[in-house]
């Protein structure tokens, strides 16, 4: 009986998160298509939904799996630069079927490289995790900073550290040029599209949470001991974890990197990687409808805050600052609590009088 | 070759130094602060606003930076820290994260996003030949630097009671304070020990690469931290060693091998001792008990 209850309230929060992205994907269209829109925050859409999968794919491993990842960004990285170079060398085909082969390949090699870095990172434990999560994420970004792709008709051409070892035809286009990134990247992601990616990725980690496979993870997640001796493999449902989660990291960059015309490597830094595990964070660990609320907010609140022009990023820092305090001293939250009851009680009391 | 140990043993240094300051927090406090590296750069600004706006001279530009982080490290951790001391240690990093955020923006409200170049301390001092090979002098005083707080430290914790007090706090907080001491003051101490150290770091590092800015000290801060994870975290000579280790390998890879590689090869080395011994090379295994 009581499983029968679990399971539909986890059904009915899905809905919650579904019924969220479609409710956002209206508003927003409406008002593009309406024109009701600053062309700033018009341009700030599909890095919203991004940074959403981000968030979300984040917590699979923070909140699911529980492993404090520092080098998220690494991923989105892996799949960005990956799309660039597929969309580039699938030439002039057809954008639907371009953006699609972009982002799947982009996911696929975002996989891999999450599937080559689990198998050390997850052998170990806590914050030595972290770090080395960190480290990967820094190592990405220093090779990314040396790899010259060039295209010709002869097909891709790759160099590492070394521009001049392309051995292109003077005819040739070079995609990728180490620091400086990638150049001229063709802007074929839509907002639609990358809407339908977030649903589709919401969907997938609804359904693995609530598989057999999911209580797995998180009975490692809850104690590691006891679900070991029940038979369950630690490594294997981490990796699956880390795993799933870095190719959602690969889609999401690849439909980041296809909404600009430019990309440098340094983008998707250690601050990114923060930045993701703070939407993660403040949307409450483990709770996926707050990370794509806290990701939705957080992504547009410098935005909102431009009025305080300098300060934004001050303001920022204190609000997030101060939200960490309210929601985790209990002495504060105490004071907030009885306020808010205070409040009610008086309300009532307002409402008998009359 | 040697030139480049030298140089390699004195970036070490500096790492080591911030790395004291991570690892401490780490022991006393269990949390990462990752606001430790903008300390360093608070105390890189003060020391270049003494110099340059004030025209104080060198030592006393440097005796005032150490007491603006000190101050800085102690509200830092009433302010932020203090009220999250029963959190989960996830809301205390993410807090640690605003509050690096809040120096970096505030560094840029009252400096400028523009780099500063940062004032040669040394100008008058020759470069030193030790063996055949010329150093700068600030490698000199960073090595020295480094070996006089290491051992200053060493008897700190060992000998007076403040330091006693600390390690004990460190081991476990519930029976430290069952035997009397103050935990809440023995950890602001730590900040303010750490945040003091920070600031000589933050000198040393402006002197060796004059360039300030206000994200200065977010590199070095990661790269400090990866070595107190290398020697171990929570260990006084682990951040030390894993520091000295740090330094040498970055300049020799930036030397022999390449400079755009030479920051991955760091994290490269530091994932394989990891692997090897999960807790770095002079962390303790903790065994898991059912």
């Amino acid at each position: 009986m009581n499983r029968i209850k679990n399971a539909s309230s986890a059904s009915k929060k899905a809905f919650l998160n579904y019924g969220i992205v479609i409710v956002f994907f209206i508003v927003f269209q409406t008002l593009v298509s309406t024109g009701n829109i600053t062309s700033a925050l018009k341009g700030q859409l599909i890095p919203i939904i991004c940074y959403m999968i981000m968030a979300v794919s984040l917590n699979l491993v923070v909140g699911i799996s529980g492993e404090l990842s520092l080098g998220h960004a690494g991923f989105m990285s892996v799949g960005a630069f990956t799309a660039v170079i597929v969309s580039s060398a699938m030439g002039d085909a057809a954008n639907p079927a371009k953006l699609l082969v972009s982002i799947i390949i982009g996911a696929i090699i975002a996989a891999i490289a999450g599937f080559l870095i689990g198998i050390p990172v997850l052998r170990l434990n806590g914050d030595y995790l972290a770090i080395v999560t960190l480290a990967f994420g820094e190592i990405i970004k220093n090779i990314l900073n040396c790899l010259y792709v060039g295209i010709d008709e002869k097909g891709v051409h790759f160099a590492f550290n070394n521009p001049d070892a392309l051995g292109m035809n003077p005819l040739g286009k070079v995609i990728i040029n180490g620091p400086m990134g990638a150049v001229g990247i063709a802007k074929i992601a839509t907002f639609p599209t990358a809407v339908i990616l977030l649903m589709i990725i919401l969907i997938v980690i609804q359904n693995l949470v609530n598989s057999r496979t999911g209580r797995a993870i998180m009975a490692i997640r809850d104690n590691r001991i006891a679900a070991e001796s029940m038979g369950l493999s630690p490594i294997k449902y981490k990796m699956l974890a880390f795993t799933v989660s870095a190719s959602m990291a690969g889609a999401a960059g690849a439909v980041y990197a296809l909404n600009y015309s430019t990309l440098v490597p340094k983008k998707f830094d250690f601050n990114t990687s923060i930045l993701v595990l703070v939407f993660v964070v403040l949307g409450g660990i483990g709770n996926m409808t707050g990370s794509l609320i806290a990701a939705g907010v957080l992504v547009v609140l410098p935005e909102l805050l431009r009025k305080f022009s300098d300060y934004r990023m001050l303001v920022y820092a204190i609000v997030l600052i101060l939200v960490m305090l309210v929601t985790n001293n209990d002495k504060l939250k105490g004071r907030i609590d009885t306020f808010f009851k205070k409040l009610r009680m008086n309300i009532a009391k307002g409402g008998r009088k009359k | 070759m040697l030139a480049h140990l030298i140089n390699g043993i004195s970036l070490g240094s500096i790492y080591a130094i911030i790395a004291l300051g991570y690892t401490m927090v780490y022991g006393i406090a269990k949390m990462l602060n990752f606001a430790h590296g903008d300390v360093i750069m608070v105390g890189g600004y003060v020391s270049f606003c003494s110099m340059m706006y004030l025209g104080l001279p060198a030592p006393v530009a440097i005796l005032a930076a150490i007491f603006v982080c000190t101050v800085l490290g102690i509200v830092v951790e009433r302010l932020a820290y203090k009220p999250l001391r029963t959190a989960t240690s996830l809301a205390v990093l993410i807090t640690a994260i605003g509050m690096s955020y809040f120096l970096q923006n505030a560094a840029l409200l009252i400096w400028g996003a523009n780099p500063k170049a940062f004032p040669n301390m040394f100008k008058d001092v020759e470069a030193i030949e030790i063996a055949g090979a010329r150093v700068s002098p600030v490698a000199v005083v960073a090595i020295v630097a480094n070996l006089i707080i290491m051992v200053a430290l060493t008897l700190f914790t060992t000998r007076t009671k403040v330091g006693k007090a600390m390690r004990a706090v460190s081991e476990d907080k519930g029976a430290a304070t069952l035997m009397g001491i103050n935990v809440n003051f023995t950890i602001s101490l730590t900040f303010a020990i750490g945040s003091g150290l920070a600031a000589i770091a933050g000198v040393l590092l402006c002197t060796a690469y004059p360039t300030l800015m206000p994200t200065t000290g977010s590199m070095p801060g990661i790269k400090a931290f990866t070595a107190a994870v290398f020697g171990g975290i929570g260990s006084i000579p682990g951040a030390m060693i894993g520091g000295i280790l740090l330094g040498i390998i970055e300049i020799l890879a930036r030397a022999y091998i390449s400079s755009e590689l030479a920051d991955a090869i760091v994290f490269g080395v530091l994932i394989v001792v990891l692997i090897f011994r999960p807790t770095g090379l002079l962390g303790k295994q903790i065994h898991e008990k059912v």
